[in-house]
C-alpha cells in the first residue's frame, strides 16, 4: 500500500518538476526543477526494485550534471552584486526544494522496506540472494561484453573530439619541460660577473 | 560458443579498434608531424580489416549471444566502408597542409567510426545497432569541425550535432517502443512478436525508429542538415559522409527493416517509398539552385539515397540485391566527385568550390574536366555509363513488387535530376574561361581519370561478378 502511494507521490510530483523545467523563466529555477525530476526518478527505480540504476541516477544525474548545469547557468552572467544578491533570492526557492527531496528520501526508505511494487512479469529475473549491482555486473561483462566495450570506445571517442575541438597551438607560452629543467647545471644558469662593487650581487 | 570464437568473428572491429587506439598513442608522442605515418598506418588497418573478412569474420555467424552477426550481407557493406574511409583517409594530408593544421587525430577519429559502421553493419540487436550508430556518429561530429580556422565548419559540426542528438533521441523513443511491446532488443525475437500480437505499439516504435534512421541516410523529410554540413565540413571529410556512413546506415536500415520488421513490411513500406519519393524529388529541385559544388553533391546524394530506398520499398531480396549494387556504384562515383573538387584550386592554391568557376575547365585541365563530367553522367544515370545499371536494377525491383507508380514518379524525377548534372557539364565545356583553375597534373588526378575509366569501361565487365556479390550477400539476410 505504502510502495503505491510513494508511486504515486513520485510519479506526479516528477511530472510536475519537468513541466516546471521546461516552464519556468528563470534558468537557475529550471535546473532545481530538473534536480528534482531527477530524484524522483531515482526514488521511482527504487521502487522498481532497480537500486543501482536509482543510486547512479543520484550519483551521476542529481550529483554530476545538474551542479555542472547550474554552475554553467551561474556562470553566463558573472556579476557578483547580482550572485549575491541570487542568493537570497534563491534561497527560500532552494531550501524548499531541499525539504521535498529529504522528505522523499524518507518516503522512499519506508517503501522500500515494506516491499517493491509489483510491475508486472519480469523478462530478466535475477535470483533473490544476489544483490542489484552485482547481477547487473554479471550481465554487462558477459552477455553484453561486445556492447559494453563498444561504450567504452565512444567514451573514448568523445575524449579525444573534446581535446581535438578545444586545443590549439599557441605561441609565446613556456611550458614545463621537466628534463631540460633539471639538466640545468649551474654553469649555464649563472653568469658571474667580475671586477663588481661588493654587494651587487650576481645577474641570473 | 566460448569468447574467444565471438571474438574471432569480430576481427574487423578489433583490428580496427586496437589499432585506433595505438595509432591514437603515436598521434600523441609523435604530434602532427606523425600524421603522415599514422595515416599510411590507418590504411594498412583497413587493408587488415578488410582482408579478416575473408575468414571467419565474413561469414562465421552470430556471435556474443546475437548481439553481432558475421554474414556475407556484412561483410559485403563492410569492405565498401573500409574502401571507402581508407580513400578519404589518403586524400586528407594534402588538404589539411593546404588549409588547416594537419592534425594527427583525423585518420584515428576515421578509424573509430569505421569501427562504428562496422558495428552498424554486423549489428543484430538495437543494443549494438545504438552503441555503434552513436560511435560513428560522434566521431563524424568533431571531423566536421575539423576545421578551426573556418566559420562554416564550427557551424557544420554544430549543426549536425544538434540534430544528430535529436535524431538518435527519436531513434531512442523508438528503440524503447518496441522492446517495450515485444519484449527483446534482438532482431529475430522482435520479428517474431511483430509476426504474432505485438500491435499498433510496437508499429509506433517502428515509426520511430525509421524516422532515426533517415535521418541518417538522410532521406526526406529528416534531410535538412545535409546540405550545410556537406558545405561546412572539410572537403575530405564531406567525402567520407558522402560516402561510408552512409553505407553503413543503409545496409543498417536494410538490415532492420528486412530481419527485426520483416512481419510488419506492408507496414514500412508505405514510410520507406514515401521518403524515397520525397528525397528524390527534393533532392533533383532543390539542387537547382545550388552555386556551391559541395551543396549540390549533398543534394545529389539525397537524391540518390531516394533511388537506394526504392529499392528497399519493394522489400522483395532483388530489391535489396539492387540497393547493394547501387550502394557500390554510388560509392564509387560519389568519391570520384569528390576527388574531382579536391583538385579544384586557385592560382594561390586555394581549393575552389563555387559552380560558375568551374567555367572553361575543358580548356585548362581536360583530363579533370573528362573525369568530372562522366561522374556527373553517371550520377544522373545517362544508360552509357554504369550509374544507369543500378538504378535500372532499382526500378525493375520496384516494378517486379508492383510498384509500378513508385518507379514511373522515380523516372520521372531522375530527368529532373539530369537537368543540373548536364548543367555543371555544360558550364565546364561551353561557358567562357573563368581562368581561375591552377594546372596540375598529379597522381591524385591520374587516380581520378582511372576511377571515371572503372566507371566508363570496367564497370560493365564487372556486373556479373557484382551482381553475384550482391546476391549472394542478400542471401544472408533472407
Amino acid at each position: 500500500m505504502i510502495a503505491l502511494a510513494a508511486f504515486y507521490l513520485f510519479a506526479s510530483v516528477m511530472i510536475a518538476a519537468a513541466a516546471f523545467t521546461i516552464l519556468s523563466r528563470n534558468p537557475v529555477h529550471s535546473v532545481l526543477w530538473l534536480i528534482l525530476a531527477f530524484f524522483n526518478a531515482a526514488g521511482l527505480m527504487v521502487l522498481a526494485g532497480a537500486e543501482f540504476v536509482a543510486m547512479l541516477l543520484v550519483i551521476v544525474y542529481v550529483g554530476a550534471v545538474a551542479v555542472l548545469f547550474l554552475f554553467v547557468v551561474m556562470m553566463l552572467n558573472i556579476d557578483l552584486a547580482e550572485v549575491r544578491s541570487g542568493f537570497t533570492r534563491y534561497g527560500l526557492f532552494g531550501a524548499a526544494i531541499a525539504a521535498v527531496l529529504a522528505t522523499e528520501v524518507v518516503v522512499a526508505d519506508e517503501a522500500w522496506h515494506s516491499g517493491a511494487l509489483m510491475l508486472g512479469a519480469r523478462q530478466a529475473v535475477t535470483p533473490d540472494n544476489m544483490p542489484n549491482i552485482q547481477a547487473l555486473g554479471a550481465l554487462l561483462y558477459t552477455r553484453y561484453l561486445y556492447v559494453f566495450e563498444g561504450a567504452g570506445l565512444v567514451l573514448l571517442v568523445a575524449m579525444i573530439g573534446a581535446i581535438v575541438l578545444t586545443h590549439r597551438e599557441r605561441s609565446g607560452v613556456r611550458p614545463q619541460k621537466i628534463g631540460d629543467q633539471v639538466k640545468r647545471r649551474p654553469s649555464e644558469a649563472v653568469r658571474i660577473v667580475s671586477d663588481q662593487p661588493v654587494g651587487a650581487g650576481v645577474e641570473l | 560458443m566460448s569468447y574467444l570464437d565471438s571474438l574471432a568473428l569480430t576481427a574487423p572491429e578489433l583490428i580496427l579498434s586496437l589499432g585506433a587506439t595505438f595509432l591514437m598513442l603515436v598521434a600523441a608522442w609523435g604530434g602532427d608531424k606523425a600524421t603522415r605515418t599514422i595515416s599510411w598506418g590507418a590504411v594498412a588497418l583497413f587493408a587488415a580489416a578488410g582482408a579478416s573478412l575473408a575468414g571467419p569474420a565474413g561469414h562465421g555467424g552470430s556471435a556474443f549471444f546475437g548481439l553481432y552477426t558475421a554474414d556475407a550481407f556484412g561483410a559485403f557493406a563492410k569492405s565498401l566502408i573500409y574502401l571507402a574511409a581508407a580513400i578519404c583517409v589518403i586524400i586528407a594530408p594534402r588538404w589539411f597542409e593546404v588549409n588547416e593544421r594537419n592534425r594527427a587525430e583525423y585518420p584515428v577519429l576515421i578509424l573509430l567510426a569505421a569501427t562504428g559502421m562496422g558495428m552498424m553493419v554486423s549489428a543484430t540487436d538495437l543494443l549494438t545497432l545504438y552503441v555503434g550508430l552513436e560511435l560513428n556518429s560522434l566521431a563524424s561530429y568533431v571531423l566536421a569541425s575539423m576545421a578551426q580556422k573556418d566559420g562554416r565548419a564550427a557551424e557544420a559540426g554544430l549543426k549536425y550535432f544538434v540534430l544528430g542528438a535529436l535524431a538518435s533521441g527519436i531513434l531512442l523513443y523508438g528503440i524503447s517502443l518496441l522492446y517495450g511491446f515485444t519484449g527483446s532488443t534482438h532482431y529475430v525475437d522482435i520479428a517474431h512478436e511483430m509476426g504474432g500480437s505485438a500491435g499498433m505499439g510496437a508499429l509506433f516504435g517502428m515509426v520511430f525508429v525509421l524516422a532515426g534512421l533517415s535521418f541518417k541516410v538522410s532521406a526526406v523529410p529528416f534531410h535538412m542538415w545535409t546540405p550545410d554540413v556537406y558545405e561546412g565540413a572539410p572537403t575530405p571529410v564531406t567525402c567520407l559522409f558522402a560516402s561510408a556512413p552512409k553505407v553503413a546506415a543503409m545496409a543498417l536500415l536494410v538490415r532492420v527493416s528486412m530481419v527485426a520488421l520483416g512481419p510488419a513490411t506492408h507496414q514500412w513500406q508505405q514510410i520507406i517509398a514515401f521518403a524515397a519519393l520525397a528525397s528524390i524529388i527534393l533532392g533533383a529541385a532543390g539542387a537547382i539552385g545550388q552555386t556551391n559544388i559541395k551543396r549540390l553533391l549533398a543534394y545529389s546524394s539525397i537524391n540518390n539515397v531516394g533511388f537506394m530506398l526504392i529499392g528497399l520499398a519493394a522489400g522483395t531480396r532483388e530489391g535489396v540485391a539492387a540497393v547493394l549494387f547501387y550502394l557500390t556504384v554510388y560509392v564509387v562515383t560519389v568519391l570520384g566527385s569528390f576527388l574531382a573538387v579536391l583538385q579544384l584550386r586557385d592560382r594561390q592554391g586555394k581549393p575552389v568550390e563555387a559552380i560558375a568557376a568551374l567555367a572553361g575547365l575543358s580548356q585548362s585541365r581536360k583530363g579533370l574536366a573528362a573525369a568530372l563530367a562522366v561522374f556527373m553522367f553517371s550520377l544522373a544515370g545517362i544508360p552509357p555509363l554504369f550509374g544507369f545499371w543500378p538504378k535500372l536494377l532499382v526500378f525493375q525491383a520496384a516494378i517486379d513488387a508492383h510498384l509500378l507508380p513508385l518507379a514511373i514518379i522515380g523516372f520521372v524525377a531522375s530527368v529532373i535530376g539530369a537537368f543540373y548534372y548536364i548543367k555543371i557539364v555544360k558550364i565546364m565545356y561551353f561557358d567562357d574561361a573563368a581562368d581561375m583553375i591552377s594546372p596540375d597534373n598529379g597522381l591524385v588526378e591520374r587516380w581520378t581519370m582511372a576511377l571515371a575509366a572503372m566507371l566508363l569501361v570496367v564497370g560493365y565487365v564487372l556486373i556479373p561478378w557484382l551482381g553475384a556479390a550482391s546476391a549472394q550477400a542478400t542471401g544472408a539476410l533472407f
